[in-house]
């Protein structure tokens, strides 16, 4: 049965993009990941076009987030102050990306940097996670391996503004969580991704916080920055097609309660190491698409009044 | 020579008189009243739909004597700009661009001869007959040569995307005196107030005309939303970001009693 969608401007079988959404909510469900990173070039791949695919996956982004962090907050672990800091810097961040965004696409170079922009996205992470896997399968096998210190300090401790937060049990400077939803929300903005992939280990790794607040948190800065993404898209560009989001969440919600209750059953790292041969997967099929001769040199774009 | 503006009241007109039976009226009528040509289409609004997957709308008409008949509908005019993609360290990157202004965003040509053997190639640019005869302003300073590679392929591209012709359709006469001809508007037809324009030819020039306006228009929820984003485009965020939360407070709600 085909869905027209009204701002993508094309039919699509419903039942594809539901099975779309499942995929990524199974996936969430699964890994605790957003999904976004893959969704949008899924929905380039099935012929939305991919300034559309960018903005609606920033809409769909706004429900998967918002029922994550309910989820994470009657379990307590979501770090409100520290949340709404890398908020502060995550609006500018993607006011400064729909800016790009705007203007990457009336010098007709959106597309190529989208796609450009997830290859490098995906490759980097798909690769990093390869490797961690790899690397923990083998300390598995040799118990007597060394512990990491719990955090290093370096010249990230001597900035200024310092701040309390309470939940994270850290003491730093605000400045660093600023800048750090700064640079996600322009990746947010261009690459229509909560950022949810890069998030997660930069708290882990550069800030420092517990790892039990960090997804709950992270999800809580996500909703407010796709949320005012979304926004700024539909003013700016027109491309968020509500109908498209609302029936990938639909399919999400499906695909999400299966991916958590199949996730209980696989090992963590096979699970790790099978999200990251996906991701190169994706991030291959990209890059070759950037590469083959393209079947007409000439491509037509209608100018919007 | 006369353009005569007809069916200026735009209705989904859905009356229950056979084809045929009208093409008779037509017959019938047409001499008492002199008219050089009379023509109508079965429908004057395309109503794109949930699951609109095309439509086909008859052009069907009259002449007083024997002469031949060329139909043109074009849509409302678009500025396109085309790009040509060069490899750039082994990357396909759009870097040479031509905008066009007035190319027309849909075009059909129907003849009930060969239009080369009807009419001179000045009188086809002056009346628009046929692909070859559009005139698609470019606003870039670019060489002849240039803009022609690039007008020919946006007519590619439209051709493709079943928006232009890829050749001149048939006006079918019955009998001498009446025609008609078929126009099939695929999925993706472009929306806007489209015009019909049938021209009557003898001895090589257009002696009558007649131009009929044709709707095509988003209908339902769908056209709502479209229309809604293009005019409130703040507010529409607004709603579909608040939209996207309810969907999601709603998601996670089976998950507390679980």
């Amino acid at each position: 049965m085909d869905i027209y969608l009204p701002i993508a401007e094309v039919s699509l079988d419903v039942f594809v993009l539901l099975g779309l959404g499942a995929v990524v909510g199974f996936l969430s469900g699964v890994f605790g990941v957003g999904g976004g990173f893959l969704l949008t070039p899924l929905l380039i791949f099935i012929g939305v076009p991919p300034t559309v695919a960018v903005a609606s996956s920033a809409n769909q982004l706004v429900g998967a987030s918002v029922s994550g962090v309910l989820a994470y907050w009657r379990r307590g672990v979501v770090d409100f102050k520290m949340g709404y800091v890398l908020l502060a810097g995550g609006l500018a961040g993607s006011l400064l990306g729909v800016w790009i965004f705007t203007l990457l696409k009336r010098l007709g170079q959106i597309e190529l940097t989208i796609s450009v922009g997830y290859v490098l996205l995906l490759g980097t992470l798909g690769g990093l996670m390869m490797i961690e896997s790899i690397r923990t399968q083998l300390r598995l096998h040799r118990p007597g391996a060394q512990r990491r210190k719990l955090h290093y300090h370096n010249w990230m401790h001597g900035l200024p503004l310092k701040a309390r937060f309470r939940r994270s049990k850290l003491y730093i400077s605000a400045l660093l969580p600023i800048a750090l939803g700064f640079v996600i929300g322009i990746f947010s903005a261009i690459l229509g991704i909560g950022g949810g992939f890069i998030m997660v280990p930069a708290m882990i790794y550069m800030l420092g916080m517990p790892t039990a607040v960090v997804p709950g948190t992270s999800l809580l800065q996500i909703i407010f920055v796709a949320a005012n993404v979304t926004v700024l898209q539909a003013y700016t560009n027109r491309t968020v097609d509500a109908v498209l989001a609302l029936v990938l969440l639909v399919g999400g919600v499906i695909g999400a309660r299966i991916g958590s209750r199949f996730g209980t059953r696989l090992r963590g790292e096979q699970l790790r190491l099978l999200l990251a041969l996906m991701v190169l997967a994706v991030a291959a099929k990209l890059a070759f698409d950037l590469t083959v001769s393209p079947a007409d040199l000439y491509s037509v774009a209608p100018e919007r009044e | 020579m006369s353009i005569r503006v007809g069916g200026s009241a735009v209705r989904p007109s859905r009356s229950g008189i056979p084809l045929p039976a009208l093409m008779l009226i037509l017959l019938w009528i047409s001499p008492a009243h002199a008219e050089a040509l009379v023509a109508d289409l079965t429908n004057h609004l395309i109503a794109i739909t949930t699951g609109f997957t095309g439509a086909s709308v008859v052009l069907f008409g009259a002449i007083d004597r024997p002469g031949d008949v060329v139909v043109v509908v074009r849509g409302p005019d678009r500025e396109m700009t085309v790009r040509r993609k060069t490899r750039i360290a082994g990357i396909w990157v759009n870097s040479q661009e031509v905008t066009f202004t007035s190319v027309p965003s849909f075009y059909f040509v129907a003849s009930s001869r060969p239009l080369a053997e009807i009419v001179s190639p000045a009188t086809a640019g002056l009346y628009g007959l046929g692909i070859e005869s559009l005139q698609m302003k470019p606003w870039n300073t670019a060489s002849p040569e240039v803009i022609d590679e690039f007008a020919t392929a946006l007519a590619r591209t439209q051709q493709r995307a079943k928006l232009f012709p890829n050749s001149v359709s048939r006006v079918n006469f019955i009998g001498e005196r009446l025609f008609r001809t078929t126009i099939e508007f695929p999925a993706n037809v472009p929306t806007g107030t489209y015009l019909v324009e049938v021209f009557l030819i003898r001895e090589r020039d257009v002696v009558s005309g007649q131009t009929t306006p044709l709707v095509v228009s988003k209908v339902g929820i769908d056209a709502d939303v479209f229309g809604f984003a293009g005019r409130q485009p703040g507010l529409y965020g607004a709603i579909a970001v608040f939209a996207a939360m309810v969907a999601g407070w709603l998601a996670s709600l089976p998950f507390r009693s679980a």
